[in-house]
């Protein structure tokens, strides 16, 4: 099955041969993939209803504790469906989206890489292995939101989505180790068999936190959430997708997976209900500000996930069982109205709402989708999200602490969010036609399959609650509370609280919507505000960082070579020296038994030093480093090495090729430094050249390990079947240094030639106007 | 600044590139028992081809190069040092650990090594090549 998952990346490689067979039918041909693997998922359905947990297991990198085990339970298998089918459906509907676009084939290597990391995510169950994918979903993530690359504000959103998000990703590696060192383990399932080990433990506090960071950027939470509306830059089959019923459930799918281990302390209680009601509130509060349905749909995404993030947070098992339905309420009609909103925007030419009107015999069918999920998502029965809601209300009501917050926040958010449905799903197609920038006309049948079967679910889910209920959702919700639980949904509850609170948010947000204009204007009081918001200290960190780095460059880096040494010796100076110095006691233990011609080789080494500093010629300070290399290469010799004399003789002769190749492009020689400088160079130089004789000389006398040469001696022949102990460590014993330091020389020659010839380009560049080049996927 | 050498140099070059580069086959493939081995063979070889350009210039080497750019040996043997790490694999054994095959007929054994000490030769070779032209041609570009 890993190898069945992992395959999605090499079928993203070979996406640009598909187009060149299947053209503008690849995206169904792709779309097989996950509809395989969504059928595989729901096959495991009936075991893991009856409780079954299953274990693929499969080593990765045993050496570290790394394995590529999956495992499915009722949360994982929940996640895995909703990615396979949504994802089967955002591909059809791409292929209709995205028709003739020149970058289709990109879009689909990375979203096809997205979705096997998205489901590596999922159904990990090492912590490292789940933290590799979670990583490659935020890259991926960056490549989507900046599909349109030549457009600035989408790189510059793309830019700050990966900023939050891999931020947030390190303090989750952070948090990750502290939770493996604390329980002991490095397995998803292990840790959260533990009972209250973890709980306990001393590391409990920071490793919350560090999670907790990793999983409210990922997942959008206040004060993190700014950069989930800024990711609708994005093609709109990638906001389906990624940002509303995927990508950005990451964290609250990890915060899931953990609650076993991690949850029901007073911390986990307090930040999550707090911080999600917060979200949600937030997100409900600023849809209402906006007229871009993109936006307007981010937003109520962010105050979904601020829902899922509080009921996590409340963490009873009423909470819990709300938790799961309103997870894949929200999935299926956020996702329908995402594909809705893309198929106005593609067939009207806009995105504004405000713009649209009267849509409805134009494009009746989309009209029914965006009418039956819209209903989903203000609550109204017999929609699933009728029961998600309710769910929802009942788990408020009987929150333990700050039940007097939360409620007024989840009340507030429901209004908010049945005007913002209002908004979405009536607006453009009911009331006066309104003439759109593109004649609108009916979608074709690849767009809208996938809206219509997500509405269907949604509908028929609701009608039939016992199906969702009794199957997938008991075995999710056991999971997350980590035992078993019975879920019976049913969509009457009989005449009680959250039945009256349903009623009074849809008055209170029909009322909204029929004066939205009006608070529109109202709120626009609220602009400057706003941009003190949260954004506003992302981008005042970003302005520092750039200043920051401007100052280090300037003191550090300034581009004079001298420069760069003296920094690079100073801190050689600073670290050994203090090792050294101050760590052990510079011992020196030599005796002296030297031989003539030592002597005078030694001496040429000397004489070419001193040369080469006062020399008041190129050339000749050329040739003296050049007599202190051949030196070097003569002392290897003598102390037979001969190999190491032969390289040092060849590199010699070469690095003498390259100086004087470079020597008649310098400018005339000229004496820059002060007599004051060069007493403090002379200063930095003579002090590094003593103390690393001192360090020589006192590791000559420290024999702390046993020398690994005799093993190297002993084996060369019998194991490594050669007899040139130097040639066995570079291809042999040591064969992956020598790979990277090929690679390292093939990077230095790059380098030369990006310097040289980007220069001679830039007069190329001064002649003729650069053309911008095609791109060519 | 480079200009085309003497009559000796030309003379030299001519005779000496073929020479050195045998030699640096010839270091290549002796490397595992004797001194030698991919990066001084490779070194080697390089050394031979600059002196070439120095006799005859950029143009002419390109020539002699024929089709092969240095950029593309340093792929080559990046790529080959690559493939080396996976025979490995197959037999059930950590990467990169070596492995050996006789080839019957002839005494000579083929091994992983041995491709990966190819590869940093041409690695080397297409490097310090391609570090040196790249000079030169610059050098030939301003006026």
């Amino acid at each position: 099955m890993q190898l069945a998952v992992l395959s999605g990346f090499v079928l993203a490689a070979f996406a640009p041969l598909l187009h060149r067979w299947f053209g503008g039918r690849t995206s169904l041909v792709l779309a097989v993939f996950p509809a395989a693997l969504a059928l595989w998922f729901l096959g495991q359905v009936p075991a893991v209803m009856d409780g079954e947990v299953l274990t693929l297991a499969l080593e990765w990198v045993p050496s570290l504790g790394m394995s590529l085990t999956f495992v499915i339970d009722g949360l994982s298998l929940l996640f895995a469906l909703l990615i396979t089918v949504i994802g089967t459906f955002v591909l059809i509907y791409a292929g209709g989206y995205l028709k003739g676009h020149p970058d289709l084939v990109r879009f689909h290597i990375v979203i096809l890489a997205f979705m096997v990391s998205m489901l590596g995510l999922v159904l990990a169950d090492g912590l490292l292995t789940m933290f590799v994918f979670w990583e490659l979903t935020s890259i991926t993530s960056y490549l989507l939101i900046g599909f349109n690359h030549a457009d600035l504000e989408a790189r510059k959103s793309a830019r700050q989505g990966l900023f939050v998000t891999v931020a947030g990703g390190l303090a989750l590696m952070a948090g990750l180790v502290m939770l493996g060192i604390a329980g002991g383990s490095w397995s998803l399932s292990e840790l959260n068999a533990m009972g209250d080990v973890l709980r306990e433990h001393d590391l409990y506090a920071p490793l919350l936190i560090c999670l907790l960071l990793g999983a409210f950027t990922k997942s959008a939470q206040f004060p993190f959430h700014f950069w989930l509306p800024n990711a609708m830059a994005a093609p709109t089959p990638v906001s389906a997708y990624l940002h509303s019923a995927t990508m950005v459930k990451a964290g609250i799918y990890l915060l899931a997976r953990l609650h076993p281990g991690l949850g029901g302390t007073e911390m986990w209680i307090g930040i999550l209900s707090v911080v999600g009601a917060l979200t949600m509130f937030t997100g409900a509060f600023l849809a209402i500000r906006h007229t871009n349905i993109k936006k307007l749909l981010a937003y109520s995404t962010v105050m979904a996930l601020g829902t899922l993030t509080m009921l996590l947070g409340i963490g009873t098992e009423g909470a819990l069982i709300a938790f799961a339905t309103f997870l894949l309420a929200h999935s299926l009609y956020k996702g329908a109205l995402f594909m809705v909103a893309g198929i106005l925007d593609h067939e009207t030419g806009t995105k504004d709402v405000t713009a649209m009107g009267g849509l409805r015999p134009l494009m009746p069918v989309t009209a029914l989708v965006a009418l039956i999920a819209a209903l989903s998502l203000a609550g109204v029965p017999p929609l699933f999200g009728f029961i998600a809601k309710e769910l929802m209300f009942e788990s408020v009501l009987e929150a333990g602490r700050f039940r007097a917050l939360i409620l007024l926040l989840a009340f507030s958010a429901a209004f908010l969010t049945i005007a913002v449905a209002a908004i979405v799903g009536l607006r453009p197609f009911f009331g006066e036609r309104r003439q759109t920038p593109r004649v609108a006309h009916e979608a074709p049948a690849s767009m809208l399959i996938g809206p219509a079967v997500l509405a269907i679910l949604s509908l028929l889910l609701g009608l039939t609650p016992m199906l969702a209920g009794t199957g997938l959702l008991t075995a999710a919700a056991s999971a997350v509370i980590g035992e078993p639980v019975q879920v019976s949904l049913s969509l009457w509850h009989g005449i009680n609280l959250p039945l009256l609170m349903s009623l009074a948010s849809l008055g209170l947000g029909y009322a909204l919507f029929r004066r939205w204009d009006l608070v529109r204007g109202r709120l626009a009081r609220l602009d400057p505000l706003m941009a003190r918001g949260p954004e506003a200290g992302y981008e005042a960190f970003m302005h520092g960082v750039t200043v920051v780095s401007d100052w280090q460059t300037r003191i550090l880096q300034n581009g004079y070579m001298r420069n760069y040494i003296m920094v690079m010796v100073l801190t050689l100076i600073g670290l050994v020296g203090n090792s050294l110095l101050l760590r052990h006691a510079p011992a020196i233990a030599f005796h002296v038994d030297v031989r003539f011609h030592e002597v005078v080789v030694v001496g040429m080494l000397v004489m070419g030093a001193l040369f080469a500093t006062v020399t008041r010629s190129r050339l000749s300070a050329v040739v003296s480093v050049g007599i202190m290399g051949f030196s070097i290469a003569l002392t290897f010799i003598l102390f037979s090495a001969p190999d190491l004399g032969i390289t040092q003789l060849l590199v010699e002769t070469l690095t003498v090729i390259l100086l004087v190749l470079v020597l008649f492009r310098l400018p005339r020689f000229a004496s820059l430094s002060t007599p004051v400088e060069r007493i403090r160079d002379i200063i930095v130089a003579g002090s590094a050249g003593v103390l690393i004789t001192l360090l020589v000389l006192t590791a000559w006398g420290i024999d702390q390990f046993v020398p690994i040469s005799g093993y190297m001696i002993d084996n060369s022949v019998p194991l490594a079947h050669g007899r040139n102990i130097v040639n066995v460590i570079l291809v042999d014993y040591r064969a992956l240094d020598t790979l990277g330091e090929i690679f390292v020389l093939a990077l230095a020659a790059i380098g030369v030639i990006a310097m040289l010839k980007l220069r001679a380009g830039d007069k190329a560049a001064k002649k003729a106007t650069p053309e911008k080049e095609p791109y060519d996927g | 600044m480079v200009k085309s050498g003497t009559l000796i140099l030309h003379t030299a070059a001519r005779i000496l590139m073929p020479l050195q580069l045998l030699f640096s086959v010839f270091l290549l493939l002796r490397g595992h028992d004797e001194p030698g081995g991919g990066f001084i063979a490779g070194l080697v070889a390089a050394g031979a081809f600059t002196l070439y350009l120095f006799a005859f210039g950029v143009s002419a080497t390109r020539d002699v190069l024929r089709m092969v750019d240095p950029r593309d040996l340093i792929g080559m043997g990046l790529l080959l040092g690559m493939i080396s790490v996976f025979p490995a694999w197959f037999v059930d054994q950590p990467f990169l650990t070596a492995q050996w095959w006789e080839v019957p007929g002839i005494d000579f054994k083929a091994s992983t090594p041995l491709i990966f000490d190819i590869g940093v030769y041409l690695a080397v070779l297409g490097s310090v090549l391609a570090m040196v032209m790249t000079l030169m041609e610059v050098d030939k570009d301003e006026p």
